[in-house]
């Protein structure tokens, strides 16, 4: 039998958020209440989210680097296939609202051309870690026994390998492209889902309707994706939420040190790369640094707010009840 | 207790098989082999298949296996072409220079972080208690190399307070004779685990002010004082120590970023020099160290845990 860590040594709660987190709360019995009062929870649960001036801040952040870097391009044209080394490293100006960068693209547009990728493979990422990681975490913690314990060394196993390591030597392996840097990032975060889902799961399965599935002959599968996912559901979002802002941080990193996503795609981080040796040459090109970096700040930031909120309307709804 | 730290060993030693396996697994990734990423597209196959015999490449994934772990257990990591140097031998010349960055930003991160944590709860909502909350959630959301990034443009660039460049040298020695070079990457470093401790400080003091024994200390006339410091301090600060413990992949990371944009001379600067090279060899020796202190680091967590908290009991 595996020994439970007392709360607080989970590993999976202590990178990047655990401070934020607390204890998960245990959200329970949600599923079998009626739909209609359901509805009203849910209403309640927003209201909560609402009327948290941070996390509708949040949202407007998000909304807004959406719009600017899928829509922005429409409206402000930039030349974003071919380098003009005529422009290189110009300074902002009328025409170039925030310079060029070494090769002459426009600045402006290079951050909306670099957000799509951040923002994409930001989300992609966080989705699929998040699902797999669910998946694999609520059949962990309710099949129980031998294959629970084995799994969960199988996840501390793979949390053990410093996650910044790991990422650098997939992409070093694989060179990866857009599509292939979403599973770079996703292949070792889904592992602290799945631990964070698991815990929940243990709670969830000795709860009334979950043993009756088992006793009116339900097979697990409906037991898991109708009753433990959906009851664990807070937890999973509030995750998701993080680690959005975690495989941005993350693909930014690599894309600073030079190992992200290959041109001509870009990112924000990849835009910082050079970052060091401009501010390091005799001008001062401050457009080539702050620019993409408060953006990656604001972004995850703005992700962090909403995260926070979101436990809070999820566990204040379940207190309220 | 015995039987607690059996079990956790055995657990660990588990992790440990699971993990190494992994670790060998990943070098297998490359397009080709390790041999091929090794000697780059213009080797011929002779070459190839020399080298792969020479390595042991060319034997089955479980023979190779137990060769590679043995070799580690006698403090083999492997033998570095491109830097003509054993992976031991660069561990034994940049483990040093990594602990004295990772060790000094978390003492700083500690001192800074949990008096001020402590102090964001014991003044909770207020606006000093705003101000921190908003330096942590900048701290989470800033990637670690543009703290670096930022420190260098506005302390070495704008004002020439500190050098822009991390200490250089082979030994500890040479590093510590440069304190001023020290102080960016450390305070870099020191940046991302501050948001850790302190918002962990804070939430456990909140959580501690409220248990019984705190009201009793108070019911029975202990002063505000000696509550804080007696009581509270000393139940929050174990969680720290074990939190201590676990956060070693995060320094790993942390390490590896800083002594890239100071240009820092420890591991993480020769491991990602190891992944622009592809020297699989380097890259192998490190992750399986850094993977094994963090199992350490789990169990003795664990452990401390146990032997810190007399309500802990593991049965």
């Amino acid at each position: 039998m595996a020994v439970i860590p007392p709360p607080g040594t989970d590993p999976a709660q202590i990178p990047e958020y655990m401070p934020l987190m607390g204890p998960p709360g245990a959200p329970d019995g949600a599923g079998s209440l009626a739909a209609a009062k359901q509805r009203g929870l849910l209403r309640r649960g927003w209201e909560v989210f609402a009327e948290n001036k941070l996390a509708l801040a949040g949202v407007a952040v998000i909304v807004f680097m959406v719009l600017f870097c899928f829509v922005g391009p429409l409206i402000y044209h930039t030349n974003q296939i071919n380098t003009n080394l005529n422009n290189t490293l110009c300074s902002p100006s009328a025409a170039h609202l925030l310079g060029c960068d070494n090769l002459g693209y426009d600045q402006v547009g290079r951050l909306m051309v670099g957000g799509q990728t951040s923002l994409e493979v930001g989300f992609a990422a966080a989705v699929v870690a998040v699902v797999f990681g669910t998946l694999y975490g609520a059949f962990s913690g309710f099949v129980g026994g031998v294959v629970d314990a084995f799994l969960m060394r199988v996840v501390d196993a793979g949390l053990s390998i410093p996650y910044v390591m790991a990422v650098i030597i997939l992409s070093v392996v694989f060179h990866p492209n857009t599509i292939i840097m979403i599973f770079v990032i996703a292949v070792f975060y889904w592992l602290g889902v799945a631990r964070l889902v698991r815990g929940e799961t243990l709670t969830l399965r000795t709860r009334e309707y979950v043993q009756a599935v088992k006793v009116i002959g339900g097979r697990r599968s409906r037991s898991i994706v109708r009753h433990i996912i959906p009851n664990a559901i807070g937890t999973i979002i509030v995750q998701a939420t993080f680690a959005v802002a975690d495989s941005i941080i993350i693909l930014a990193s690599l894309g600073f040190l030079g190992l992200g996503v290959q041109a001509p795609a870009t990112d924000w981080g990849d835009m910082l790369s050079g970052g060091l040796t401009y501010l390091q040459s005799s001008q001062n090109y401050w457009w080539l640094i702050y620019p993409p970096g408060i953006a990656i700040i604001l972004t995850c930031i703005a992700f962090n707010f909403v995260g926070d909120a979101l436990r809070d309307a999820f566990e204040t709804r379940l207190q309220r009840r | 207790m015995t039987g607690f730290l059996i079990r956790r060993i055995l657990q660990a030693l588990v992790v440990l098989f699971l993990v190494t396996l992994f670790t060998l697994f990943l070098v297998h990734l490359f397009p080709g082999g390790p041999i091929r990423a090794m000697l780059g597209p213009r080797a011929t196959p002779e070459q190839v298949a020399f080298f792969n015999r020479e390595y042991g490449f060319d034997q089955p994934f479980y023979v190779q296996y137990v060769k590679w772990v043995d070799q580690i257990a006698h403090g083999n990591f492997g033998f570095s072409l491109k830097l003509n140097m054993s992976v031991a031998a660069l561990i034994a010349q940049d483990l040093p220079k990594t602990i004295v960055l990772v060790a000094l930003g978390t003492v700083v991160s500690l001192v800074f972080g949990i008096p001020l944590g402590i102090y964001q709860a014991v003044k909770r909502y207020t606006l000093g208690d705003y101000a921190l909350t908003g330096v942590s959630f900048l701290g989470y959301a800033t990637p670690t190399f543009f703290v670096g990034l930022l420190l260098v443009e506005w302390f070495s660039v704008d004002i020439h307070l500190f050098p822009p460049f991390a200490p250089q040298g082979t030994s500890v020695g040479q590093i510590l004779s440069q304190p001023k070079a020290l102080v960016l990457p450390v305070v870099s470093f020191a940046f991302v685990l501050y948001a850790l401790w302190s918002r962990y400080m804070r939430s456990s003091v909140m959580d501690n002010l409220v248990q019984d024994y705190v009201r009793t200390a108070r019911a029975k006339g202990a002063s505000e004082r000696r509550v804080l410091w007696g009581h509270v301090f000393r139940n929050s600060l174990m969680s720290i120590v074990t939190l201590l413990g676990l956060s070693l992949p995060t320094m790993v990371g942390g390490a590896i970023l800083i002594e890239v944009v100071f240009n820092y001379p420890g591991m993480g600067l020769a491991f990602y020099n190891a992944a622009l090279n592809v020297d699989y060899q380097v890259l192998l020796g490190f992750t399986v160290l850094a993977t094994l202190a963090t199992i350490l680091g789990n169990v003795l967590a664990d452990v401390s845990y146990a032997v810190l908290d007399p309500r802990v009991r593991y049965s």
